[in-house]
Parts: C-alpha cells; sequence; structure tokens
C-alpha cells in the first residue's frame, strides 16, 4: 500500500537530555508515505517512543527537522496544535478523561476546538462508537471499562478528529493478554481502510502481518528498515539477529 | 438557678460558667462572626489561588517568581503582622463606611480583616492547588494536547477538574484552619468568637472560664468537621482505584 507520497519525513533528528549527558535519539531519519503502515521495534530504551512522540512534538527535539504535510513541525514559529489535530495520538496508559463520560471523551476537542458543533460531534461519536460495538457505553465513566474497551475508545477518541496519520505508543503493553485481540483487530481494520500509522510495539506477529515496513531502532539510531518479510526472515543487523533472537 | 451551680466558684475556676445566661448571645454573636470571617476568606481566596498556583507552574521564570514571591512572603510572616499592615497601612488609604452588616458587624472592621484573611489564605491554598495540579497524571496532558487543544485549553477542561477534585478535602480544611486563625481579628476590634471571650472577661472578671468555654465552641466545630473531611477522603481514594 505504500506510495512516494511522503506525509512524514523526518531528518536527522536528535534528541537530548540533560544537555547532552543522555543521548535520546542519534540522528534519526525516516519517511512515512501516505497510507502506508510503519512499525516501530526494538528493545526496551531503543528510542523507539521517543521517535514516536516526537512526530507530534510531545517530545521537543535537539535538532533535526520533522516534516508534515511540508511543514517543519520543529520549527518554533509553527502553530504545533493545528497540526496535532491532523495527528492522532494512543497512548500505552490509554489516558481516557477520567471526569468525562465516554460520549464526552470523544467529542470534547472537535467541540472546543469549532470543527464540529455538538450535534454534529456526537452523531459522529456514536457512528464510531457502533462500529467498535461499543455504543451503550456512551454515557459511562472511564473506570467502568475494561483495559480493551479503554483502549479501544482512546483510538475512536483520536479518529473523532479525522486524522491524517495515527500514532500508536505500544497500545497494548498495558493490557491484560486476553485484552490484546481487540485492540489489533480495530487497528487491523484502521490499516485495512487506508489510515497512515506509525506503531510502536512489542507485538511482532502484528507487525509481521499489518506493517508495511518495520523499522528496527537500538540506541537512540535506526539500525535497519524493511518489508516484515525481509526484516524478520533476513535480518542484517547483528544487534536485530540478537533481538529477535530472544522475542521470536 | 444557673448561678447557684457556680456559687463556691472562684473568678479563676476554670469552668465557672456563672457567665453564660447573661451573655450567651455574645458568643453566639461571636461565633457567627468567625465563621463568616473564615467561610468567606477562604472563598475569596480560590481565585487568587488559582491564579497563583497556575503562574508557579509557568514556564516563564518572571511569571513563576511573582508567584514564589507572594506565596514566600504570606508563608513566612506572622499573620498578626500582615492583619495590622493591612488594617493599618492599606485601609488607612481606603475609606470604609461605618455601616453594621446583620446588625452587629462593622463593615469598617470586616472587611480589612476578611481581606488580609484571605490574601494570607491564598498563599496557602495556591500550594494546596499547586500540589493537586501536579498530581493530576501528566498523560492527561499529553492526551489532551495531542488531541490539538492548547495549554491553557487542556489545564481547563482536563487538568483543572481532576485536580480541584482531588484538592476539596485539602480545601475544607483550609476552612478549618481560618475558624482557628481568625481569632487573631480580636487583636484589632473585630467581634470575633475570641473577643467575645475577651469581653465577657474583662467585663465580669471572670478570668479564665470565657477562654475554656470558647475553646469548647472552637473543639465542638473543628473536630467532627476535620473528622468528616477525613472520611470523605477516605471514601474519595476508594471510588479513585480503576
Amino acid at each position: 500500500m505504500a506510495t512516494n507520497n511522503k506525509l512524514i519525513s523526518v531528518e536527522h533528528l536528535v534528541k537530548e537530555y540533560n544537555h547532552g549527558k543522555v543521548v535520546a535519539l542519534n540522528d534519526c531519519s525516516l519517511t512515512i508515505g501516505k497510507g502506508e503502515v510503519v512499525a516501530l521495534i526494538g528493545p526496551s530504551g531503543s528510542g523507539k517512543s521517543t521517535l514516536l512522540r516526537s512526530l507530534n512534538l510531545l517530545e521537543d527535539p535537539t535538532s533535526g527537522a520533522i516534516y508534515f504535510e511540508g511543514v517543519n513541525l520543529a520549527d518554533k514559529s509553527v502553530d504545533i496544535n493545528l497540526h496535532r489535530q491532523k495527528m492522532g495520538m494512543v497512548f500505552q496508559h490509554f489516558n481516557l478523561f477520567p471526569h468525562k463520560t465516554v460520549l464526552q471523551n470523544i467529542t470534547m476537542a472537535p467541540i472546543t476546538l469549532k470543527l464540529k458543533t455538538k450535534g454534529e460531534a456526537e452523531a459522529q461519536a456514536y457512528e464510531l462508537l457502533d462500529r467498535i460495538g461499543l455504543k451503550d457505553k456512551a454515557g459511562e465513566y472511564p473506570n467502568m471499562l475494561s483495559g480493551g474497551q479503554k483502549q479501544r475508545i482512546a483510538i475512536v477518541r483520536a479518529l473523532a478528529m479525522n486524522p491524517e496519520v495515527m500514532l500508536f505508543d505500544e497500545p497494548t503493553s498495558a493490557l491484560d493478554p486476553e485484552m490484546v485481540g481487540e485492540v489489533l483487530d480495530l487497528m487491523r481494520d484502521l490499516a485495512k481502510d487506508g489510515m497512515t500509522m506509525a506503531v510502536v510495539t512489542h507485538e511482532m506477529g502484528f507487525a509481521r502481518e499489518v506493517a508495511d515496513r518495520v523499522v528496527f531502532m537500538a540506541d537512540g539510531a535506526i539500525r535497519e528498515e524493511n518489508t516484515p518479510a525481509e526484516l524478520f526472515d533476513h535480518p542484517r543487523d547483528p544487534r536485530l539477529q540478537d533481538f529477535l533472537s530472544k522475542v521470536l | 438557678m444557673w448561678s447557684d451551680l457556680f456559687a463556691n466558684m472562684e473568678p479563676t475556676s476554670f469552668f465557672n460558667f456563672s457567665f453564660l445566661p447573661k451573655y450567651l448571645p455574645a458568643f453566639v454573636k461571636g461565633f457567627e462572626y468567625t465563621l463568616l470571617l473564615a467561610v468567606v476568606s477562604v472563598a475569596l481566596a480560590v481565585i487568587p489561588a488559582l491564579l497563583l498556583a497556575i503562574m508557579r507552574l509557568n514556564k516563564n521564570r518572571l511569571v513563576r517568581g511573582i508567584s514564589g514571591a507572594y506565596i514566600a512572603v504570606f508563608r513566612s510572616t506572622p499573620l498578626l503582622v500582615q492583619l495590622s499592615i493591612i488594617y493599618f497601612g492599606l485601609f488607612h488609604y481606603i475609606e470604609l463606611p461605618r455601616h453594621l452588616l446583620f446588625g452587629f458587624i462593622a463593615i469598617n472592621r470586616f472587611i480589612p480583616g476578611v481581606v488580609a484573611l484571605a490574601l494570607n489564605s491564598s498563599a496557602y491554598v495556591a500550594e494546596i492547588f499547586r500540589a493537586g495540579i501536579l498530581a493530576v497524571d501528566h498523560g492527561q496532558t499529553e492526551a489532551a494536547r495531542s488531541l490539538g487543544l492548547s495549554s491553557w485549553q487542556s489545564m481547563r477542561l482536563v487538568v483543572l477538574p481532576q485536580a480541584i477534585k482531588n484538592v476539596l478535602p485539602a480545601l475544607a480544611n483550609e476552612v478549618v484552619t481560618m475558624v482557628k486563625e481568625s481569632s487573631i481579628c480580636s487583636a484589632l476590634g473585630m467581634a470575633e468568637l475570641m473577643y467575645a471571650a475577651q469581653t465577657v472577661s474583662g467585663t465580669t472578671y471572670i478570668t479564665l472560664a470565657p477562654f475554656v468555654f470558647v475553646a469548647l465552641i472552637y473543639f465542638v466545630i473543628n473536630y467532627p468537621a476535620s473528622k468528616a473531611i477525613e472520611a470523605v477522603e477516605r471514601r474519595m481514594r476508594r471510588g479513585d482505584k480503576q
């Protein structure tokens, strides 16, 4: 499904903490095409989450550029809020708003940002909830839901902004094993519908099956990127070979 | 007869409550004055405190510094000193009507008292709010920001509602503190509960017991109140577990 139509282009991204004492990202470059699903894998501490979180500037890069629809988001004069509206993000710990109902969680941003009227936003929210089979939970508060339900609603909350790309930061890592499937199924459906996705994941089966391209990171650098079949079956980088021997 | 009960007591006796039938109304008025001082000053402190707390968490060092300085000054000087400076300083220049509120609260003394208590309280409440804001998981802000909300929208719609709910018990505790602390206003002639005790003590020459009596009143109000707040806090903590 990959095309040459670049949606995101990361160029020489560096992220340092503590005035350069810790280097989280060391000269990372990456492109994501429109409609492409890119999986980021690697050992913990490899920088894959930092790279993903840099894409919508939840992490402020030390240097380098992040082009999204042709605009360099790392440029301080850019109104990042406008661009974030088009980049949905899903977190490991769901981060649903506990003081709001499921419906309000989904409609808050579109209404507040005046992208939709309350009626339009609610109609869309019901439609999305219906699609994931949770329409009857619209009036519930998040603490009444299972982990899998929370994460699917968090995905729907991001979708309600009609984003150009969805960023997933270890979306199934905090879930009980029996709930991983329902979340991955939803993500698989999104991929099929042509959504551009960047997914940090430990689910190698999912990466192999759904991703168009897999990126392996270690020590803050991109060590190898390839199609899933090539990367998993013929890993070249020794760190990747070592990593795969442990996780597969 | 009530006074017969205390016939054998000295003016310095601990429980010489013989003044009560005659002076009870003075204590009732004093009690009302005290409650009004405490509730109104904490209520007035909430908005400035919220502002101070948000300033304290601002990225700008100057904004942070202004709020920090205010909090430092009001937390590091005695309330009686603050009260005196505000009463004799600020309200020397502000003419207040000599009007009586509810028939016994002199506006020209009550307002300076409330202002001083509110300014003092806002420094403490600011720290309560700051802790409450910091206690909200950072993931909440990240989720709100990732949807495209501005930092102020995230604060207002996502962080503050959760923070305020968390600090309600601490805010109620601040009222309890103010019920006690406001006794200092008696030094400037505000007719609150402590002032009633001083007046009765001076008028009847029963030196000790009026103070014992007001101590009982303070205790009977504050102890159950703080126990109730503790119970609410425990229930809230249970409700938070997901």
